[in-house]
């Protein structure tokens, strides 16, 4: 059930892809603006650059998080699924998981624009992988159940990030904190324990948000 | 031999805010029977529809589908069930073909009854286009072949003929005659009540979301 569900997501990211590059843009378009408000200042822009990159995402997040429910209420589709009857944690899993690679592939796509706008690379490209993956693993599973949640309101554009950000505030610090590791280095190794916290943050929630699912979806 | 009972609702009463759509509605179906809910606008047919398939909860009442309670039993109604109803259920962006594949890979099935089904609806030569270039009546002939993909035992059918040619309007007579000799029981919601006359074994008639009255059969009350 659960790969009839991930392909039929998959399906759809595939036939909306061109989503995915406007939200790339619009991400990047976050990072460049964040960059004049520190102004010519390269070690500033360099310190606070894991912040902007996961500013950047959280910002973008919520424009795919919204836009994956889209097709589920044009037509009831998620309704006719659920009347199958199709499994809503099968159902909640294939989306989540869905929208988590479409983040982390939106993650790693923005580092290059970071590197280069904030000139902060990294050796440790695995390590930031790592945290990218987890990070936004953090954002997809409460992200998806919040999404599924705003989905039938007018204002959703609004009432996810409202509901959406305090929530995840554990896992941005995470990520922040570790991304900023990675780039300005870490002589005291603190990197593991803010990646044992997204760790234990995504296997909560990930946990957590499957069982709530169908609370959230069914009358 | 008492005939077997599909579906019991007993005092069914539903309420959307403070306005009761459903209002104290008993109506037994008894099994391979069509049942024809007629009424007009408003008058609580798609509600009715949409608590037996589950799709939406009674707020008062009992309705028992197969002998499943509704409420309780949920998934076991819906393995029984198929509601065809104002919504197509499909996904815009997908092909018809890929939208059947949804149905078989969710319910477990192989695939090979998606182009016969395709066919029976007249769509094969459109199988491979997004249902977003479909036509009105193009996607209400998917719908239709989505009910036929599940084989349901009971087929809750909501103005069937909604948006349909004439040829369509044949095409749902003849998928009603063979749902009926295959022993599934069907319900319908419609305004083609002429039409649908001759195909109904009982009929029942709401108004503002009361059972007004019945006819033909014993298998409504």
């Amino acid at each position: 059930m659960l790969t009839a569900a991930l392909r039929k997501e998959l399906l759809l990211q595939w036939r909306t892809r061109a989503q995915l590059m406007a939200v790339f843009v619009f991400g990047a378009a976050a990072l460049l603006l964040f960059s004049f408000a520190v102004g010519p200042n390269a070690e500033a822009l360099r310190q606070f650059s894991a912040g902007f990159l996961w500013l950047g995402l959280l910002l973008s997040s919520t424009l795919t998080l919204a836009e994956s429910f889209h097709e589920e209420m044009e037509n009831r589709a998620l309704e006719g699924l659920l009347l199958l009857p199709a499994d809503p944690r099968a159902l909640y899993y294939g989306k989540a998981l869905a929208n988590w690679l479409q983040l982390v592939i939106l993650g790693v796509a923005l580092v290059p624009v970071m590197v280069v706008l904030y000139d902060a690379g990294t050796i440790r490209v695995p390590m930031l992988l790592l945290v990218i993956i987890l990070g936004t693993a953090g954002l997809s599973a409460p992200g998806t159940l919040y999404a599924a949640m705003t989905a039938q309101v007018r204002s959703k554009q609004t009432l996810l990030p409202l509901l959406l950000f305090p929530l995840i505030v554990p896992a941005l610090l995470a990520s922040v904190k570790a991304t900023s590791l990675m780039i300005l280095g870490d002589p005291m190794g603190q990197a593991r324990s803010w990646i044992s916290l997204l760790v234990a943050f995504d296997a909560i929630y990930w946990s957590l948000c499957g069982l709530l699912y169908a609370r959230v979806v069914e009358e | 031999m008492p005939p077997t009972i599909a579906i019991e609702a007993e005092k069914l009463a539903r309420r959307y805010g403070r306005r009761w759509a459903l209002s104290d509605v008993s109506v037994r179906v008894a099994a391979g029977s069509v049942l024809m809910v007629a009424g007009r606008n408003g008058s609580g047919k798609s509600t009715l529809l949409r608590v037996i398939a589950t799709a939406i909860r009674p707020d008062l009442g009992r309705v028992l589908v197969g002998g499943f309670d509704v409420v309780r039993e949920r998934e076991d109604v819906r393995r029984l069930t198929v509601l065809l109803g104002h919504q197509s259920y499909l996904y815009e962006s997908l092909t018809a073909r890929e939208n059947l594949r949804v149905v078989t890979d969710h319910l477990g099935r192989g695939r090979e009854s998606i182009d016969r089904v395709l066919d029976r609806v007249s769509l094969a030569s459109r199988a491979n286009d997004p249902v977003q270039t479909f036509s009105a009546g193009m996607r209400k002939r998917l719908s239709f072949a989505r009910v036929l993909l599940q084989e349901p035992q009971i087929a809750l059918l909501d103005e069937p003929y909604g948006q349909l040619d004439p040829e369509g309007f044949a095409l749902v007579d003849q998928v009603v005659h063979e749902l009926k000799a295959r022993g599934v029981t069907v319900v319908m919601a419609t305004h083609q009540v002429e039409r649908v006359a001759t195909l109904a074994d009982a009929v029942i008639v709401l108004e503002a979301g009361k059972v007004q009255s019945t006819a033909r059969g014993t298998t409504a009350c």
